[in-house]
């Protein structure tokens, strides 16, 4: 990275620490922390629709989508939390080579699953064998996402179901009263007043969220976790050219700064954000505000 | 080979007794039974002895944040957010290569790097973190006019927090800390996840189902009989803490009790 660092082991402790900190791998450590972050981008709003949709449908008075609303919610509410990782991944990569051996290989003679295998023909597999190493690394990443915005959609819909119900019985009559439509209802009065009721449960959810983020390390993706483990093991000079003891524990500790950090952050702005959802609420944090700007 | 012959070889495989190969090939459904049930004594011994060491400093750490005093309030503020703001995994890894760090230190840190004693520690702190939290919420909303009934029998200082404030205090809190406690338990099932090594093989629940899985590339079996366990330990700690649940409820009248209701939780 920097000019002086072309001989590391002649340097003084400081110019040798900026060396050691510029070195390609740790670059890549830097970017998996962005990893954790765009996982967090995607995911949050993707489990939120996840949630809507969810939600919306569990309260839907058709009864088949109402079903299966509540379907969803229970079924990932119910399984334990690793179980569903571990499982759902598998579960989903073979689904999606299973439809497309279907659509690629309709002459395919052999069964699928022979004995412990799941055999699908070379043109069906995703990503494809030759495919470059990006898009192995792309798709094994948003598989995670869409698990993770799967799991954590049902607990967002069964806050945002609840939250729905807790919106005032009497503002929904009055809004009925001005001969609004069922539809103009839930869209111009439940939805702008749940969120004040969601928001603990989902600020709460958000908090899970990153603290679930080490999970990718289990799903194969090459995290923070895995460049911790990699970078802090102990090193050799004859493997490296800035050889040094175990460092794993500075590692960790950097992550669990980070994490601690990102969690105080978090606190400070949904906090903010409380505060001005609950602006002129017909709730008690309603009622105080005003109270106290009067 | 007869299954009650397996279970006689593998019954304690976990703690190191028996059989010492762990079976190869040709599974039977009672091999694994009795593998991940064997497992199993680790996930409870984690979850028992953390949960009642915690119980007390969760205890110590709710009174603490009530605290007036910044010199005692602080402290416990910070342990309790430190242990509920980071993943328990990334606590497992740093705790794990910490005491690796210092065994070299001092022999006295020399247990800390396996399982039974390093894991425990950190679990031990994290259920009391999660717990303080629990209590502390329970402590607020202890009803006023509790406390000045017992300010107007005389009572004061520590015969007011043994007879009013600590039972009040925990029938308030026991929905809440029983799920603490259910969570606890599915939490043990990371300790080898995470770096702790299982020596000669003698790991938990889920590293004996895992175990199975990757040799048998089938996870549909190993993992839900490691389901089947784990809900029934979960039955049973429903049933353990409701009966203290009950007797925590035993002077009100019956609409007035709070009943335990699982609420299903995510990793932590």
């Amino acid at each position: 990275m920097f000019s002086f660092c072309t001989d590391p082991a002649t340097l003084s402790d400081l110019p040798w620490m900026a060396c050691y900190l510029t070195t390609g791998k740790h670059l890549n450590f830097y970017w998996a922390f962005g990893t954790v972050l765009l996982l967090l981008a995607i995911t949050a709003p993707a489990a939120l629709a996840f949630g809507f949709a969810g939600a919306t449908a569990a309260r839907s008075r058709f009864v088949p989508l109402s079903l299966l609303g509540k379907t969803y919610i229970a079924i990932v509410r119910g399984v334990p939390d690793i179980a569903f990782f571990l499982f759902f991944v598998i579960a989903l990569d073979q689904g999606i080579e299973y439809l497309k051996h279907q659509m690629v290989c309709p002459d395919w003679d052999q069964p699928i699953r022979q004995g412990n295998d799941f055999i699908v023909c070379q043109a069906a597999k995703v990503p494809l064998g030759n495919a470059a190493q990006w898009v192995h690394k792309t798709y094994s990443f948003f598989v995670a996402a869409f698990t993770f915005a799967i799991v954590f959609g049902a607990f967002a819909a069964n806050v945002l179901y609840g939250a729905m119900r807790a919106v005032p019985r009497a503002q929904l009559e009055t809004a009925e009263a001005y001969g609004m439509s069922h539809r103009q209802t839930f869209w111009r009065i439940t939805v702008p007043q749940m969120w004040v009721y969601a928001l603990p449960g989902l600020s709460n959810l958000w908090m899970v969220l990153i603290k679930s983020t080490p999970l990718l390390f289990l799903l194969g993706v090459e995290d923070i976790v895995y460049w911790a483990r990699e970078l802090g093991g102990s090193k050799t000079p004859r493997f490296t050219d800035y050889p040094h003891g175990d460092w794993r524990m500075w590692y960790f500790l950097v992550l669990l700064v980070f994490y601690l950090a990102f969690t105080r952050v978090s606190e400070v702005v949904l906090d903010r954000i409380m505060a001005r959802l609950t602006l002129g609420q017909a709730t008690t944090g309603g009622e105080s505000q005003r109270r106290a700007q009067a | 080979m007869s299954c009650t012959q397996t279970i006689m070889d593998y019954g304690l495989r976990s703690l190191g007794y028996g059989e010492r190969l762990l079976p190869r090939s040709d599974f039977t459904l009672c091999q694994q039974f009795t593998l991940i049930g064997s497992g199993l004594i680790w996930n409870v011994y984690f979850g028992v002895i953390a949960l009642a060491a915690g119980f007390f400093l969760a205890t110590a750490l709710a009174l603490g944040k009530g605290a007036r005093p910044a010199i005692i309030r602080k402290p416990s503020e910070w342990f309790i957010f430190v242990f509920r703001g980071s993943p328990l995994f990334i606590q497992f890894f740093f705790a794990y290569f910490l005491f690796l760090s210092l065994k070299s230190v001092h022999p006295v840190f020399d247990p800390f790097s396996s399982a039974w004693a390093g894991a425990l520690v950190v679990l031990f702190f994290n259920t009391a973190a999660y717990s303080a939290e629990i209590f502390h919420g329970a402590l607020k909303s202890i009803p006023r006019g509790d406390v000045e009934a017992a300010n107007a029998y005389g009572m004061s200082g520590w015969p007011r927090f043994r007879r009013i404030i600590w039972p009040t205090m925990l029938r308030l809190a026991w929905p809440g800390y029983t799920n603490e406690a259910i969570f606890l338990f599915h939490a043990t099932t990371l300790v080898f996840f995470s770096g702790f090594p299982a020596q000669q093989q003698k790991g938990d629940a889920l590293y004996y189902a895992r175990y199975f899985a990757d040799q048998t590339f089938n996870p549909f079996i190993s993992y839900p009989i490691l389901a089947f366990y784990f809900i029934l330990l979960t039955l049973a700690i429903i049933g353990l803490f409701g009966l203290v649940n009950r007797r925590l409820n035993r002077h009100l009248p019956p609409e007035q009790r709070r009943k335990i209701r699982l609420r299903p939780n995510l990793i932590r």
